[in-house]
């Protein structure tokens, strides 16, 4: 579990994160979502520890990371992956290379077991062809799923995605999510996840974060985002002209079936 | 930004480098990768400017030399002492500036706007140490070899269009290779060498990995790396000849 506190970061004279405070669980997807500009990316990569908050605690299972001094940031990192949102990748290694090189520097593993552990991480993202190709020759999909690979090469306890859908069409961006979700459960991972994609939100979120202004404004389920009374959140997410329609619609169903059932006001907490 | 603040984080920069590797080997790795960049891959282009700079010493020289009472083995001595002291390690290293200094500040600026560097530093590996030392190591190995190619290139330059247009007999020009040779020179010249290869790495070096945005900006980078590091070739020239001859 992922625990941060009181976080405040700021540019210049500017607030970009002000005070946020949350809990991530480990087995789950953790969504922070808000639209650009909202500071999800500053809060993302102040958990990192690529930005130091200005104010704040972060803790991982417990271990205080905000007080570490550097060398045991850098082993915190270790457990550490990160997909990029851009993908990240080395331009001048090979698919394969790219998820060697953690092994490389970090393990000591016999050179067949870490080309063992790199057939297995890419059969897991279903890219066991794309072994020599480079990231140039990748979809953008293919370079999300190397990035996945990646990151998850040396097992993290812990895995970050930075807008994993961004630039991906609907159906690719549906396999990304899948993959994600699976990983997380199948590892037992805390996954924190950026995003601004709805279809993402519904689909693996399994606690959510709406961040507006550099604040909490929001929290809660896939379950409950729907039915939340936040304006702001709700002026979000249901941006989409097509959104509000199949929410009113949503809406008129639920409310059928649930005024059979048990009161409305229980459910719009 | 103003220039104390930049000094101030290139002097960081070089201070965050110095730390235990994560792991020994693929430093070892990286380092002789970069070695054949930088050194090898600038062979082409040092080759042929030293044997042209030589050429041209010892046909400018001859032209200026038409007393009959000053031996021919001077222009041989002029062109030797020319190109060992000046035109084999500065100009050498103000090109390569241009060639290895653009090629360093827009890698690292790219790796940073793509987030390769941040990539890097999840893994928990020191970028500062991984991406700039060995290429700092690799230019203080490789640029004075390539300056002793140069030297020895251009001097040979000279031989060959004094004896191919027959300014100079190759007999003459040998001979005055050998008359009042100071070794001291070549040591001169190495110094030199060894300062403008951490000048023409460490300064695109800083410059790239602190590129912010985007495209433009790694382009920016570069053209200010490349300048900054011409002109601090010629500042430390100046000074190094001012103390040390």
């Amino acid at each position: 579990m992922i625990t941060i506190q009181n976080i405040k970061k700021g540019f210049s004279d500017k607030s970009v994160i002000d005070d946020v405070s949350a809990e991530f669980d480990t087995g789950k997807c953790n969504l922070i979502i808000g639209a650009s500009g909202s500071g999800k990316t500053v809060l993302m990569k102040c958990l990192v520890g690529l930005l130091i908050p200005d104010e704040g605690e972060i803790s991982y299972d417990g271990q205080n990371f905000s007080q570490m001094n550097t060398d045991e940031k850098k082993e915190m990192r270790r457990k550490i992956g990160m997909l990029f949102q851009g993908s990240a990748l080395f331009d001048s290694m090979t698919v394969e290379q790219n998820i060697l090189f953690p092994l490389d520097m970090f393990s000591n593993k016999t050179k067949a077991q870490k080309q063992k552990r790199v057939d297995e991480v890419l059969d897991r993202v279903n890219l066991s062809q794309a072994h020599k190709k480079y990231p140039a020759e990748l979809s953008g999909g293919m370079k999300k799923r190397v990035g996945i690979a990646r990151a998850i090469v040396l097992n993290p306890q812990y895995l970050f995605c930075d807008e994993p859908n961004s630039g991906l069409d609907p159906q690719t961006s549906l396999v990304i999510d899948k993959l994600i979700r699976e990983i997380t459960t199948e590892y037992n991972i805390t996954t924190i996840i950026n995003t601004h994609d709805m279809n993402s939100v519904m689909e693996i979120g399994d606690r959510i974060l709406y961040m507006y202004q550099g604040k909490k404004e929001w929290e809660g389920t896939n379950k409950e985002i729907i039915f939340s009374k936040n304006e702001r959140l709700n002026n979000f997410i249901f941006a989409s002209e097509f959104l509000k329609d199949a929410k009113d619609m949503r809406m008129l169903e639920i409310k059928g079936k649930i005024d059979n059932e048990r009161n409305m006001d229980d459910l719009l907490k | 930004m103003n220039i104390f603040t930049r000094f101030g984080e290139f002097i960081l920069m070089i201070k965050g480098m110095f730390t235990k590797p994560e792991q020994g080997r693929m430093y070892w790795k990286e380092l002789m990768h970069q070695c054949a960049e930088l050194g090898i891959g600038s062979l082409g282009i040092v080759s042929i400017i030293s044997l042209f700079i030589g050429a041209v010493s010892t046909v400018q020289t001859s032209y200026q030399f038409v007393s009959p009472i000053i031996s021919r083995t001077v222009i041989a001595q002029i062109v030797r002492d020319s190109v060992i002291l000046e035109f084999a390690p500065t100009i050498t290293c103000i090109v390569l500036a241009g060639v290895v200094g653009s090629k360093i500040s827009s890698e690292l600026g790219n790796m940073r706007i793509t987030e390769q560097i941040d990539a890097l530093e999840i893994m928990g590996i020191n970028t500062k140490a991984y991406l700039i030392l060995p290429k700092i190591l690799a230019a203080l190995f490789t640029i004075p070899l390539l300056v002793i190619i140069a030297m020895t290139l251009g001097i040979w330059g000279g031989r060959l269009v004094g004896d191919i247009t027959g300014i100079l007999p190759h007999e003459i020009y040998d001979r005055g290779l050998q008359t009042d040779f100071m070794p001291y020179n070549v040591t001169f010249a190495l110094t030199k060498a060894y300062t403008f290869a951490f000048i023409i790495t460490a300064i695109p070096a800083y410059f790239g990995y602190n590129v912010k945005g985007g495209a433009l900006e790694i382009g920016r980078a570069s053209t200010t790396a490349v300048v900054v590091s011409c002109v601090m070739i010629l500042l430390a020239d100046y000074l190094l000849a001012a103390i040390l001859l």
